[in-house]
């Protein structure tokens, strides 16, 4: 193989990691761009759609994919529910009470998975694991640009929903200004359940994709995705949908390269170190602009 | 003073913590009726507003809208009884068209089955939001801003309208355009209160006014008849 074949396969592979990335991101963003909250149990919504797959795969034999047409649902569900009983009574307090609020239920969440399924790590073979496509010489395993083609269906589903439907232009509405949301009759209360369902659900769909490529571990993991989630926003600028593609893909882009050119061992730390050096030079993220959009 | 008031306020005493700031105050608006509500820099008229559009609950007295008495509703809920709240600093949706902003306005079920009808008759109350329909309203004129924040609040199809200093950092140019916006649409029978630090502006334009300080009503009556009055001409007219 030529560097340049390397080169584009890693590209290649750094792009499609990136797209999960993206889509681990974009439900944080959403969450933080209506909510205000920082979501830190966002990453344990990840790990929870992993066992998810990972029980529908041991119970009744699921490819990981066919267990989103349970896991969607129930992950909308769940968030709504933590935002009804946990988030919503604390509305009026200070920031920093959604905060620990949110870190309370990771803690929750990742003990829980360790309580009933246990530490080992686990994950759902699927029958194309093995599998790869070769574009001009360039091969791309099966399994991650399947997981590429579910990224891009999820976010342009998030994002007809939230410009191409009345409740998703109110979602908008409640982003840019609450009490202006609030007078024209949108119970906001209302719209910040829906939108903790939606990034939960996003959060759930994101570990279904991801099962096939990674193990999943209960307690560490979840801390480990809330970070990567945090990184995609803020390096393409927090707050909207398109800067967390952005900031996704070069999260993906610059550890599958690292890893790949340098030491394979520090993937993690590449991208943190990427982190870094945007936030020194441009604080406001690559793409972004203000806060406010969603 | 009408019989059957669309908005009648009773007797309201309102604060924040332990601060009161309105201290018994009465006031009704008729069915098609424009009213001022004037006073200085913290007399309590933005508190009485919020009080009405039920971002905050009265210690004391009662707030009876159309009818029925207000009981710890919400504001998207008084929205829903048919109230229009145009707030202080106009609250829009910065990011989204003006286009968009009209039809958040017609978001309640209601409303929206009014929709297009609504929007053509605002926006030929308003044609220079019709020809700035694309554009995203954080980028208007501070007074093409109070348009679509006057324009969204119609989209409601509203039994009253609340407005809280429309004229605040517009031009005196500006000013007379938002007045005399508000001038057509209580021509047309919606039944208008108006918050407004612009005494004059608000005797020209409105049927009648109540004058708060410090959270009571001192003076109230046709609005021709306060322009003469000497307290009026005096504190606020400075004549
Ligand atoms: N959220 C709040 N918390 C505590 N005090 C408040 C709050 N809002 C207003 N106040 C106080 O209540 C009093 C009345 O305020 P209000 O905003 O109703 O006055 P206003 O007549 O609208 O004045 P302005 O013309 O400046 O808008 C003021 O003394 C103000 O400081
Ligand atoms: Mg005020």
């Amino acid at each position: 193989m030529t560097d340049w074949v390397i080169l584009l396969q890693n590209l290649a592979n750094g792009v499609l990691m990136g797209g999960v990335y993206a889509l681990v991101g974009v439900g944080l963003t959403l969450v933080f761009g209506v909510m205000r909250t920082i979501n830190f149990a966002h990453g344990d919504f990840v790990v929870l759609g992993m066992y998810a797959a990972v029980l529908f795969n041991a119970l009744l034999g699921f490819d990981p994919y066919l267990s989103l047409v349970i896991a969607v649902p129930v992950g909308f569900l769940t968030g709504m529910l933590v935002e009804r009983l946990v988030l919503a009574r604390i509305v009026d307090a200070p920031p920093e009470s959604a905060l620990l609020a949110t870190l309370g239920i990771s803690l929750i969440i990742g003990n829980a998975i360790l309580l009933t399924v246990g530490g080992e790590p686990r994950s759902v073979q699927v029958a194309y694991a093995s599998t790869t496509i070769s574009i001009g010489g360039v091969h791309v395993s099966m399994v991650l640009l399947v997981a590429g083609a579910a990224t891009v269906a999820a976010i342009a589903g998030l994002y007809a929903l939230l410009h191409r439907t009345e409740i998703g232009r109110a979602i908008r509405a409640t982003a840019e200004n609450r009490l202006g949301a609030e007078l024209v009759g949108i119970d906001t209360r209302a719209i910040h359940a829906i939108v903790f369902g939606l990034g939960t659900m996003l959060a759930v769909v994101a570990g279904v994709t991801l099962i096939p490529l990674l193990f999943a571990t209960p307690t560490n993991m979840g801390a480990v995705f809330t970070l990567k989630a945090f990184v995609v926003t803020v390096l393409g600028g927090l707050g909207s949908v398109g800067a967390a593609i952005a900031g996704g893909i070069v999260l993906g882009v610059v550890e599958v390269l690292g890893a790949s050119y340098l030491a394979s061992e520090y993937r993690e730390a590449y991208g943190l170190a990427a982190f870094l050096l945007i936030l020194l030079f441009r604080p406001e993220g690559l793409f972004g602009r203000t806060v406010k959009r969603v | 003073m009408t019989a059957d008031p669309i908005l009648s306020v009773e007797d309201v005493v309102l604060g924040y913590g332990s601060l009161e700031v309105v201290s018994g105050v009465s006031l009704a608006v008729g069915r098609a009726e424009l009213v001022g509500l004037v006073g200085g820099n913290g007399s309590g008229k933005s508190t009485i507003l919020r009080a009405v559009s039920g971002m905050i609950t009265p210690w004391r007295g009662r707030i009876v809208f159309d009818g029925e008495p207000m009981t710890a509703a919400r504001p998207h809920q008084m929205a829903r009884r048919g109230l229009a709240h145009v707030p202080m600093g106009r609250q829009l949706f910065p990011n989204l068209t003006v286009r968009e902003n009209l039809l958040l306005g017609a978001w309640l079920p209601a409303a929206r089955a009014a929709r297009d009808a609504a929007l053509a008759r605002v926006e030929a109350l308003f044609p220079e939001l019709a020809r700035r329909a694309g554009a995203r309203a954080g980028t208007l004129s501070g007074g093409q801003q109070q348009m679509v924040a006057i324009a969204r609040a119609l989209m409601l199809g509203p039994k009253l309208m609340i407005m809280d200093e429309p004229s605040l950092g517009l031009s005196p140019l500006l000013v007379k355009e938002v007045m005399a916006a508000i001038r057509r649409v209580a021509e047309t029978g919606m039944p208008i209160l108006l918050v407004e630090q612009n005494v004059k502006q608000v005797l020209a334009v409105s049927h009648r006014t109540y004058v708060l300080e410090n959270g009571r009503l001192v003076l109230d009556g046709p609005s021709q008849e306060l322009a003469g009055h000497p307290m009026i001409r005096k504190a606020y007219l400075g004549l």
